[in-house]
Formats: structure tokens, sequence, C-alpha cells
């Protein structure tokens, strides 16, 4: 079942996604046909079956609490597709 | 004598060694076979001939001392997920158009210390979201393989179309892949090379580009296993730097060649008989388990029950990931930017510029999945069913050692016979999901050719961090296949 425009433009909003009206009904098809396609996993029983959160093979580990990098300003703004001086630059968010 | 560009990576490293020819010699031939055949394959986004020949002549200098690691000047494609330090790093994605890293990813500074020269950065899927590389911002790849029959374009598979192909057609000797659901195994699989998908864990994911964190795994494609085996044994380790990295030492993968396979149990999982299976690969199924028998393995029939839940789980945990993963490209700090009046326009227009139609489906999709109402639904219910496929795994390896299964259920199909329904694309993927959701190793070997003379490959799974049991039952069919084929396009092909 295809997925309605206001469900397509609420969810391109909250991955901050523009979409343009025509995209708005393709993805909601598109969209719609995965949906449907992987309801099929309600049919598993999961009960009493834990979330598998990782492979559990790395064990969670410590170390000393001391910087290991930085002291490279430079190099981090310097893919910023607009800067002034050391800031990276974003419309006005403040009144 | 043998030309340039019949070398294996592991006979031109024993060329090298013996001084029978030069680093230099060897990188000038590759960097002239890209030129000569990359305009029409466009397996490469950045070509880097420049640092190649003056790494090539670094290697020289050191083999003449005696001296050079495991790839001293042996000539590698990267795929362009990895961050190369100071080369522009796209992913594929228009997003990236212009990101140069200021860092080096583990597994290509791996590859560095060892001595390899790298050719240049090679194309993908964008994001690695793809199984037939038509997905790239930088414009299709184009598989070296025809159909006797016709001339029509054939897709490498994907996502790491780029490195199958250049390894296939002679470009390179060895490339790096990603595998976040069968990345490596069915393009190697697609072009008629080797490819190994190591144990989640092996390889370290610090400096490779994100798509799906709990499955991206880094691994080797080469023309042969042993080539493989050479490569992964200088991109695993232990870091530091990647939480999930396990800390368990690297073993001599290649020596892992001569095991043989007497006594091995392999198991035929019995759900991978999948409806709609063609005869032909059913059969290229079984002469594989004929080859495994007569060099002295055991074959049994095991029982993966959770199989057909293996591919919906995938499209749910992954694209969940990658929504969060790629909310980082909003055009900020780094990346595309499209200005706006608004910040939240800007990340909006920066994003709809900059990301392709397959990339936004699946963050939508993932956005949708992980929203409030719908996350304990379908999230929380697929990372169970998750634990259920690798409890399935977990058991079969109880009772044998190593899976035998077909690669992907069909050899490569042409660039426009590409199915239009996003989930018949999907099904490309259904031998290979399994074992990326479950983080076991698996490995495609190239078997045989189709009825209309494109290769096919046949998938091992193993045990956990038993990716040299994986490599001996994979030798064995490399023997028993005899897979010397060569593409159509291919660099020591005159015009």
């Amino acid at each position: 079942m295809s997925l309605d425009a206001k469900t397509v433009t609420r969810i391109a909003r909250l991955a901050r996604i523009g979409l343009r009206p025509e995209e708005v009904e393709t993805l909601g098809q598109d969209m719609g046909s995965i949906i449907d396609w992987v309801e099929q996993l309600k049919e598993v029983d999961v009960t009493g079956v834990d979330p598998m959160i990782g492979t559990g093979l790395a064990k969670p580990r410590l170390r000393e609490d001391r910087v290991t990098d930085g002291d490279c300003r430079d190099k981090v703004l310097a893919n910023a597709p607009e800067r002034e001086g050391p800031f990276f630059t974003v419309p006005k968010v403040v009144e | 004598m043998s030309g340039i560009h019949d070398f294996t990576l592991a006979s031109a490293r024993d060329a090298l060694k013996a001084r029978k020819i030069s680093a230099v010699e060897l990188t000038n031939a590759h960097i002239d076979a890209i030129d000569r055949l990359d305009g029409q394959l466009n397996s490469f986004i950045t070509r880097t001939p420049d640092q190649a020949r003056e790494a090539a002549k670094a290697s020289d200098a050191a083999l003449a001392k005696g001296e050079g690691g495991s790839l001293c000047g042996i000539p590698l494609g990267i795929k362009d997920l990895f961050c190369t330090n100071g080369v522009r790093t796209t992913a594929a994605s228009k997003i990236l158009g212009n990101f140069v890293p200021p860092y080096e990813s583990t597994v290509t500074a791996n590859l560095l210390k060892d001595g390899a020269v790298f050719l240049g950065k090679l194309n993908l899927d964008e994001f690695a979201m793809g199984s037939a590389n038509l997905t790239s911002a930088f414009g299709p790849v184009e598989n070296p393989w025809k159909r006797k029959d016709s001339d029509a374009k054939l897709v490498p598979g994907g996502s790491s179309g780029g490195s199958a192909a250049a390894v296939a057609a002679g470009l390179v000797l060895g490339a790096t892949g990603t595998d976040t659901g069968g990345s490596i195994r069915q393009p190697a699989a697609f072009t008629g090379i080797a490819g190994i998908k190591p144990t989640y864990g092996r390889c370290s994911r610090f400096g490779t580009i994100a798509f799906a964190s709990s499955l991206d795994q880094a691994g080797p494609m080469a023309r042969n296993l042993q080539d493989c085996a050479i490569l992964l044994e200088s991109m695993a380790g232990f870091d530091p730097r990647d939480s999930t990295s396990v800390d368990t030492p690297v073993p001599n993968y290649e020596a892992a060649l001569k095991r043989g396979v007497k006594g091995l149990r392999v198991g035929i999982p019995k759900e991978y008989h999948v409806d709609g299976m063609p005869a032909e690969i059913e059969a290229f199924w079984q002469q594989g388990m004929t080859w495994l028998r007569d060099a002295g393995a055991e074959i049994v029939e095991v029982s993966l029950p959770h199989t057909k839940y293996g591919l919906p789980t995938y499209y749910i945990a992954a694209l969940a990931e990658a929504s969060s993963n790629l909310a980082r490209y909003d055009g900020v700090r780094f990346g595309e930017r499209v200005s706006a009046p608004s910040l939240d326009g800007l990340y909006e227009a920066s994003r709809a510029a900059g990301f392709g139609e397959e990339v936004k489906r699946r963050i939508l999709i993932g956005t949708h999945v992980l929203s409030s109402g719908y996350y304990d639904a379908y999230y929380l219910r697929a990372q169970k069913v998750r634990t259920l496929i690798q409890q399935d795994f977990l058991k079969a390896f109880e009772n044998v050692d190593v899976l035998l299964t077909p690669t992907a259920p069909s050899g490569a199909f042409a660039q426009d016979e590409k199915p239009t329904d996003p989930v018949q694309m999907y099904l490309n993927d259904v031998f290979t999901v399994p074992a990326s959701m479950a983080g076991v190793p698996a490995l495609s070997v190239p078997a045989g050719l189709d009825a209309r003379g494109v290769p096919l490959g046949l998938q091992l799974i193993g045990r956990f961090f038993d990716e040299e049991t994986l490599i001996a039952a994979g030798h064995a069919i490399e023997q028993a296949a005899a897979f010397h084929h060569r593409p159509t396009i291919h660099a020591g092909v005159s015009a």
C-alpha cells in the first residue's frame, strides 16, 4: 500500500530532506511497497528473544582519560563549505 | 614468458622480490591500462598516477635494499569509501563531491605501511547503497564481461562495482571493498573474481564512510584467494579507534590455502533452494558440492530456518542505521551546501540536492522505522529476528565447519534490465545478507560461466574468525573449477 503524501512529507521533514511534489508521490509508492514487504516479519514468534545489539565479539574496553588527538583546527575546518575565521557559518538561528 | 598483465598479486610480489620486474614498470603498465580502458569501464572516480609513480619509486628503492613489506610495489585500487589523506573521497555522492579527508583510514594505512601503491579511488554505488553500481553520482560502472551473444553493457554488481571491474579487467592487482549485505561477494561473483567479507570486527571501520555500522566490514577483492589472503593479512588487525574491532591475532592466511578439505564437514542450507531459482544455478551449486566431496569433504544438509526473513530484517536494520549515519551530511561542516534563509531550509536544500534517489529512499525508510510509534513494530522486532538468524548459524556450526551456497541467484544482468521495483533489486542479495546479519565471515570464489558466458560465484560461510577454513575450502573449489576465463575487456587484450 502506498504511503500517503502527508506521511511521506512528515518523514521527509524528520529526515531534513526537501522533496518536490512529484517525488512525494513516487517515494510514497516505493516506500509503501518496501514497508508491505517487511511486514512479513510479523509472522515470526519473537517472544522472549533479546534484540541483537552486536555480535558480542568485541569487549568493552577502558582507556586512560587523556587527549589522544586534536590540535588540528585548520584540518577540521578545511572542508567547510562556508567559514569565517575559525568558525563554521550558518544562517542566523536566534533573533 | 607471459606478459605483465598476466601477473596475479602473488606472482607479481614474487617477481618484484626477485627483481625480475621493477615496481615502476608494474605501476606504469597498470596506469597505461587504466588510460586505455577506464574511459569505457568508469571504474575509477579519482586517479592518482603521479602519487602512484612516486610510491613505486620508493618501493624499488626499498626492494633494492632487500626491504619492503608484504605488498611492496603492488598496484591496488581503493574503494572510494575509505578516507585517504589528501585524496578526494566521495562515497560516489554529490554531497561529498569535493571532500578531501585530512586523515587516513586504518585499512588503507595498513596497506600503505606494507608498501602498496594506490592507483586511485574506485567507483561504487552511492554510499555503498546498491547491488548494480547504477546509483553512483559519477555514473555507472560497466562490467568488463560480455554475454557471448550480445554487446549489451552488463552491471558489475554492487556496491563494490568499481573494485570488481578494475580487478577483473586487470587495471589493478587487487582492491579494497566493503560489504554490508553482500557488497564484496556479489560483485566478485558478477565479475569472475574472488572476494572475502571477513568476520565483523576483523578489519577496522575507522575512516571508512559508514552506511550501516553494525554490518559494514572491509575486505579484499582480487583475482584469486591467494591474492585475497595476502591482502586480508595486511588489512586486518585490532584498532583501538574502532570500538567494535576485536583484539585477536591475525593469522597467516596465505598458509591456510594448503590445508585441504579432507574430513571437513560442509553444510548445505536447505532453505537456500529458494523458489524460482534458475535450474542453472541449482546445477552449479551441485557441481560445487561434488568438487568438495571429491576433494575429501563430507556434504551435510543443514537448516537455517529464518533464512527467508534475512532480507526484510536487513532492510530495516541497515536503513535505520543509514538514516542515523547519514544525518551528518547537513551542509555545515563539510560537503556540498545549498544556501537557504533558515538553518532547517539549508539542511533540507543541501540534502535534497546532494543525495541521489536511492539514498533518499533509504534514509526516509530508515527514518520511518525509527520514528515514534513505529520503532517497536519495525526496528525492535527486526533486531529480535536478527538474533534468531544469528542463532541459526551458530547452531549449524555445531555440526558443520563451513556452509556452501551460490553467491547470487543469477549472473550479471544488463544495465537496462534493472528491475523497476526496489524489492526485486534487493533480491540480488538473498544469499549474502544472512551471513552479514550474523556477523560471520564469508567469501565468493569464481567457479564457472553461465549459459550466456558470464561468470558465477560460489559462496562459503564460516565460523567467527575462521577465515582460514573458508580460504582452504575456497581454494579446493578454485583448484577443481580451474576458472581461467578472462573478460572481453582486459588489459592483456590488445585492441
